[in-house]
């Protein structure tokens, strides 16, 4: 009955995959999950593109022209859209590089960096540009949940995915979840 | 005829003198408040403890309590203001909470944590407010403080010395240190000040300790606000060792 299973699609962002990690902490759980659900794209299946999918994971903000893309697309695909840890939310650890402006960034690690041979600011034209500050997800998209934590624990995933599976509102109550 | 007040329907006696928050924590009722602190002169200025006073809404830290006075604190419509209102904390400063060493021990964090704060609703304003790491024990980092005022009020009542102040206005406000550079190292704070340690939140940090427990282990990793907040008094011993 695969036609029946839950579409979830994930991503990581301006994030350190330390969320995703979290999520496979479900360990043996994941199986019993598996029976309910099915990943698109995601690092886990390496499915490049969003098919119309039930439930977006996000992880971390958004620092370049190509997260924003990757989270239209999630948002224009999944009917339900979670930004998932400290980072989609409010920008996280990224965001502290906004105390400086992005050039003083930028000629900090390429220019005057400790060893740096042939000091160059990267310019491809491959390369997302950088934003001029990371931002949370709320900054662009509509968010549908916030799953706080740095990272959430599997149990907090598992919980929200089990609420959504049953077709109810997710609910994370007063006092059950951390920032850090 | 004994004073008594009614807060959430329940009765209780206050003192003379006594403002609605007094007589409350006295009655194991918790008041949401971050800028209060028992002992210390009442500020009123993070209207986290906005409770319904007849239709009106007071600061219950600055409010007598005066007989009769019928008074909502614990009900939907209070807690959702107080969820905005520490949002508009969280994104006017810095609270990047996994990055911060107050985290475990932050009554910001904890306050959203109580209201069930999920997410800061308004984008964050990343403000660059200036460090001072000048002394050598003591760290302050104005672009987390949320100007409680309770360092100026520990420093002059508890501590004897004046090391700070709130100047500016509106968004501009910042907290100062009162020394002849303005920098933390010239005034005459010391590590064993209640300036020092009454911060609710990672702004004024002693250096070298803030990592010797452990995340998960913090305060409140093991308690609510509420708990610790009905526990709170400066006691008679540091008023006195201060005098």
């Amino acid at each position: 009955m695969t036609t029946t299973k839950i579409r979830i699609a994930t991503t990581s962002l301006a994030g350190c995959f330390g969320c995703h990690m979290s999520f496979l902490d479900m360990d043996e759980r994941l199986v019993a999950l598996l029976e309910h659900v099915e990943f698109n794209r995601s690092p886990l299946t390496d499915i490049k593109h969003c098919d119309p999918c039930d439930i977006g994971l996000v992880e971390g903000g958004l620092c370049n022209a190509e997260n924003i893309k990757v989270l239209r697309e999630f948002r224009a695909n999944c009917k339900i859209l979670i930004a998932m840890g400290a980072c989609a939310i409010n920008g996280g650890v990224p965001a502290m590089r906004n105390h400086f402006d992005l050039r003083e960034c930028l000629e900090e690690v390429y220019i005057n960096g400790t060893g740096v041979e042939q000091p160059q600011i990267p310019n491809d034209t491959e390369l997302p540009l950088l934003l001029d500050k990371v931002r949370p997800l709320s900054d662009v998209v509509q968010v549908d949940y916030y799953l706080p934590g740095c990272p959430p624990s599997a149990n907090d995933f598992l919980r929200i995915l089990s609420q959504l599976l049953e077709g109810k509102q997710a609910v994370i109550p007063a006092n059950s979840f951390h920032f850090d | 005829m004994q004073n008594t007040i009614i807060i959430d329907g329940q009765e209780i006696i206050f003192k003379d003198g006594q403002t609605i928050m007094d007589a409350a924590l006295a009655a194991k009722i918790y008041i949401p408040h971050l800028c209060h602190y028992p002992g210390l002169t009442p500020h009123g200025n993070c209207k986290l403890c906005t409770v319904n006073l007849g239709g009106k809404s007071v600061s219950a830290c600055t409010t007598p309590a005066m007989s009769g006075q019928q008074i909502s604190n614990n009900t939907a419509e209070l807690n959702e203001a107080r969820t905005t209102v520490t949002q508009m904390l969280f994104i006017e400063g810095d609270h990047i909470c996994p990055s911060c060493e107050k985290t475990g021990n932050c009554k910001l964090q904890a306050m959203a944590y109580h209201l069930g704060m999920l997410d800061e609703h308004f984008s964050p304003f990343y403000p660059r407010r200036e460090i001072d790491a000048s002394h050598p024990a003591i760290l302050l980092d104005r672009s987390r403080c949320i100007l409680c005022d309770l360092c100026v009020r520990a420093s002059r009542e508890i501590d004897g010395k004046n090391v700070f102040a709130i100047a500016g206005r509106g968004i501009a406000a910042h907290l100062i240190v009162n020394s002849s550079s303005g920098k933390l190292v010239d005034s005459d704070i010391d590590v064993s000040d209640l300036a020092t340690n009454i911060c609710p939140v990672g702004a004024i940090l002693i250096k070298e300790q803030s990592y010797t427990i452990p995340i998960g282990k913090r305060i409140y990793d093991q308690q609510t606000i509420v708990e610790v907040g009905l526990q709170e008094a400066i006691s008679e011993k540091t008023k006195h060792d201060h005098d």
